[in-house]
């Protein structure tokens, strides 16, 4: 549903300002949206001053450093610290991105920290993903076949067949594009919002892939694909420079090709 | 409060299975109209310009050219409006009750509005 300011219980509030320890070289001002279900409390925005002469170059660094350093509550999730897991999504200086791969000094000004736009919240920068991995299991993401696999080989497929999956299984599944996508925050429970949709297309395409007709039976549906109207916020602000707004587009042409 | 599965939630009523034909006619719609709309805007400006009498009109309105294009304006243009407006209603409309009020009102003015529209073409292009 359409939502122009938050429910009364989520308003931000000022929250706390850790100065950076004596002695500290430059400093960047970090400010971090937190909050705690278990108190009870409104979230909270909490500003920390980071020693970025002590610190790695990118906005994660900074975030695993003020929860080693500064204030061990702080909560987010992270893995890889390379831009392959997807794990550390979240709303960096207005634009949804992997902070792991966010140099810091690509921010101008205090370095805004959210949570992914739209999420319910279940601390500080850890949104609840449940919707997001049901759609995704909800598209089949695996190889359908009816045809036993070949003897004593695997399923081949031709180089040019293989090349039409680039761009789309570099997809980590992040949701950076579809928590950016205003027809996602609004219908997120029926549209299955860019990322789904790019995975969906990365099996349509697949030409060892025999069920193609009812994959797109189950996408052709007012709001789970066509709440897309191409506004391309996905396109811009996925991490990895994959084009989901192409591959909907996609879509949509395979399901005009059938009619 | 209910006790369901997040698949459960996002399979909810299954698919439509339709979207396509709305797609595709919203896009063919709007492609009549950019000829259409001008052709209407000079039309009328022409009109305008030769003292707007009801007498050139109703000349211009009885070739079976200028008829023809304008019945296509009506259609494609109502039809359009029709298409869009559910769009936005279904975009930001969540209230039940409220989203099928509007778009029964959307789709019953529309029609209403092309079928006056139609009429008054006629009537203006054969009779006096």
């Amino acid at each position: 549903m359409v939502e122009f300011a938050l429910p009364k219980n989520s308003r931000i509030k000022k929250g706390k300002h850790h100065p950076a320890p004596a002695g500290a070289g430059k400093t960047r001002k970090f400010k971090i949206y937190r909050y705690d279900p278990d108190s009870g409390d409104n979230p909270r925005t909490d500003t920390f001053d980071v020693d970025t002469e002590d610190c790695g170059q990118m906005v994660l660094d900074a975030l695993i450093k003020i929860k080693g350093e500064t204030d061990s509550s702080l909560t987010f999730r992270r893995s890889c610290r390379e831009g392959i897991c997807g794990s550390c999504a979240m709303n960096i200086d207005g634009t949804n991105t992997l902070a792991c791969t966010k140099p810091i000094s690509e921010v101008r000004g205090e370095v805004r920290i959210y949570p992914l736009p739209h999420m319910p919240v279940v601390k500080d920068l850890v949104p609840d993903m449940s919707n997001f991995y049901a759609q995704y299991t909800a598209i089949e993401p695996w190889l359908k076949t009816d045809s036993p696999p070949p003897a004593n080989t695997e399923r081949l497929q031709s180089p040019e067949d293989r090349e039409k999956l680039d761009g789309l299984y570099e997809c980590i599944l992040c949701a950076c594009c579809s928590t950016s996508c205003p027809s996602y925050w609004w219908n997120g429970d029926r549209y299955l919002g860019p990322a789904v949709l790019l995975q969906a297309y990365r099996w349509l395409v697949d030409s060892r892939d025999e069920s193609t007709g009812e994959r797109l039976d189950e996408l052709e549906d007012p709001f789970r694909l066509y709440r897309c109207h191409t506004i391309m916020n996905c396109t811009r602000t996925c991490p990895k420079s994959l084009n989901p707004a192409k591959a909907i587009g996609a879509i949509k042409q395979m399901l005009m090709a059938r009619r | 409060m209910s006790i369901q599965t997040p698949l459960a939630r996002v399979r909810y009523l299954g698919s439509a299975k339709e979207g396509s034909h709305h797609w595709w006619w919203q896009r063919l719609t709007s492609l009549m109209l950019v000829p259409l709309t001008l052709w209407f805007v000079a039309s009328v400006w022409w009109l305008v310009i030769g003292g707007a009498t009801y007498e050139a009109l109703q000349d211009w309105l009885s070739g079976p050219i200028a008829a023809i294009l304008m019945l296509l304006l009506i259609g494609a243009m109502f039809y359009h409006v029709k298409l869009g407006l559910q769009v936005i209603v279904e975009d930001y409309v969540h209230h039940k009750g409220a989203k099928w009020t509007f778009l029964v009102i959307i789709t019953l003015g529309c029609l209403v509005g092309a079928v006056a529209a139609i009429y008054a073409t006629i009537a203006v292009a054969f009779g006096g």
